[in-house]
């Protein structure tokens, strides 16, 4: 079955949708949206970095993207520019020393539409594998750690008052990020990945009653996005990557016209009424 | 009033000398103080006097940077934080909000919504109850997970005068029937919850510390707030022999102007006309810009306030 190349795209697309779900909820949650495009775009940086010391990809992209994490705590900690502008400056500085670096190395052909945008078409078997080991590894960690997550998304000093360990379980979720970053480059590219992560959140958000029901629905409705973008690529021979992402922005926009079940901007007379 | 035989209990917690220094600025420095069990300690002071400091430090959120902090060995603690803003894109509802930090059974869940009066918003979102509600639930969750410490930062804040009044009731129910130590910070300066055991007015250091005046008896006061709030509340009457200045500076009773002020500069003195010693033993009279904001129309010290060691 996955000898066709639209077959192992379809399923190695859908494996990153699933591990994307519950990260992006924590993405939105956490209001890292801009952080996790911050270590997306230092993934050129690691493209770079691979090439000219002839290393692995994989690990040279999750190095440079878990090292861009660690500096952002690093210069947060110092607190003499906000968060805001800390990003800006990781973000496109990664980015622009990538791509100067790609530039430099002449000796080697580099497809950098491919980095940038993903070339889901072009996935090999190997490819496949990773998506889903690596995939099944975050989800996995992600369920191990699912309550000093949520507790440290809702308050880090509760959760240490209460006896977990707030910072740990941060820098935990940075290097799943990272992870998930690497795996995900060749599939949605460096520019797109966040939006694999954000918007299927934000979809399952109006329909969610609890964090673990707003995972399991990101997951699905990511997973929705990446079959339909691609089989809408496939029928109007449009770039797979972005034909995903704007997939997944109709159904965004679909959950925004239809009525959902629990409203969430009701007022709260009206809600608790309904429940009493 | 005092509850007696807890005293003698070894405590949750206890700080020595506690100091915490942010960007070279001591935030608070030299607090001492413990909380047994069964026993309400009650921070109250101006804002930015380190009540929130000195609990985070108690409880371990913060490091402090001077003197000893020492918990009883697994302390468990329930924490009601000053400010917490659940994000709006999270779906949480009160129920699931019960076991952020640790599985309960649907039993305990039940018991502690029944305690706090919220039952029925059980499955109601965190983000669509008022300021009272919110605090239950918060509150709720705390003693859920049944803590030998309760620590609530201004749990009332946010809450009308009969909500307050019913509020601090349950905190004192709270404590009657389980039996925890309680730490509490007030925003309030001068109205206290009644079953206070400690009161420790805050500013940078500690200005003065007693027992709460319980004005059940004065029947100006039940006119004012009624019988059930006299039983509820008590007056705290401060005790200070320091002046705060607006530049952060502290005048002394002896004249003298220091940076700071601690319980062994030399600048209070140990033993009171009456004979009583006290480590910070009041000698001056409050003046209009003293640090408390107290309103010092009448004599504070006719009240002949306890000063009470740590144990």
């Amino acid at each position: 079955m996955l000898d066709d190349f639209f077959m192992r795209a379809l399923v190695a697309g859908v494996g990153l949708a699933l591990t994307a779900g519950p990260l992006g909820c924590f993405v939105v949650w956490r209001r890292m949206a801009y952080f996790g495009d911050t270590m997306a775009h230092s993934a050129l940086l690691g493209v770079a970095l691979s090439l000219l010391m002839n290393f692995n990809l994989l690990i040279s992209v999750f190095i440079v993207a878990a090292t861009v994490s660690l500096l952002l705590l690093l210069l947060q900690k110092r607190g003499t520019l906000s968060t805001d502008a800390l990003l800006g400056i990781l973000s496109h500085a990664t980015l622009a020393i990538g791509l100067v670096m790609v530039s430099f190395m002449t000796w080697v052909r580099i497809d950098l539409v491919g980095f940038l945008f993903g070339d889901i078409l072009a996935v090999s078997r190997a490819d496949v594998d990773l998506v889903w080991g690596g995939g099944i590894l975050v989800v996995f960690a992600i369920v191990w750690m699912w309550r000093p997550l949520i507790a440290s998304t809702v308050n880090p000093e509760l959760a240490e008052a209460e006896g977990m360990q707030p910072e740990k379980t941060r820098l935990a979720f940075m290097l799943l990020m990272a992870l998930v970053i690497a795996i995900a480059m060749k599939i949605v590219g460096i520019l797109l990945i966040t939006s694999l992560l954000i918007i299927p959140a934000a979809t399952a958000r109006r329909f969610s009653t609890s964090p673990e029901i707003m995972a399991v629905l990101a997951s699905l409705i990511g997973a929705l996005a990446v079959v339909g973008g691609l089989f809408g690529s496939l029928k109007f021979d449009t770039p797979s990557g972005p034909s995903i992402v704007v997939a997944a922005l109709g159904l965004f926009i679909l959950s925004l016209i239809t009525k959902p079940r629990t409203s969430v901007v009701e007022h709260s007379a009206a809600n608790q009424g309904g429940r009493a | 009033m005092l509850q007696t035989p807890t005293r003698n209990a070894s405590p949750l917690v206890s700080l020595a000398g506690v100091g915490v220094r942010r960007q070279g600025r001591w935030l608070v420095r030299g607090v001492e103080f413990s909380i047994a069990p069964g026993e309400i300690v009650t921070l109250i002071g101006p804002n930015g006097s380190g009540k929130s400091t000195t609990a985070k430090a108690a409880i371990g959120v913060l490091k402090a940077d001077e003197g000893r902090v020492e918990r009883k060995a697994g302390l468990k603690v329930g924490y009601v934080p000053q400010k917490l803003s659940i994000d709006w894109t999270m779906p949480l509802t009160v129920e699931r909000l019960m076991t952020l930090t640790s599985t309960l059974k649907g039993a305990e869940i039940e018991a502690a919504l029944e305690a706090t009066g919220i039952r029925h918003l059980a499955r109601a979102e965190v983000q669509h109850l008022s300021g009272g509600e919110f605090q239950r639930a918060l509150l709720a969750r705390a003693i859920a997970r049944k803590p030998d410490l309760l620590v609530l930062d201004e749990p009332v804040q946010g809450v009308d005068f009969s909500g307050e009044i019913a509020l601090y009731d349950l905190i004192k129910t709270i404590r009657n029937t389980t039996g925890c130590g309680i730490l509490l910070i007030s925003h309030d300066l001068h109205v206290v919850m009644a079953e206070t055991d400690t009161v420790i007015c805050l500013n940078g250091h500690v200005c003065c510390r007693g027992t709460p005046e319980v004005v059940s008896q004065s029947a100006e006061y039940q006119r004012l707030f009624g019988a059930r709030a006299g039983q509820t509340l008590a007056f705290y009457n401060h005790d200070h022999d320091h002046t705060h200045l607006p530049d952060g500076r502290v005048l002394h009773a002896d004249g003298s102007i220091t940076d700071d002020c601690r319980p062994n500069d030399g600048h209070h003195t140990p033993v009171v006309p009456s004979g009583r010693a006290g480590p910070m033993r009041i000698v001056h009279t409050h003046g209009p810009d003293c640090g408390c904001g107290h309103d010092h129309g009448a004599a504070p010290d006719d009240a002949g306030q306890e000063e009470k060691r740590d144990a």
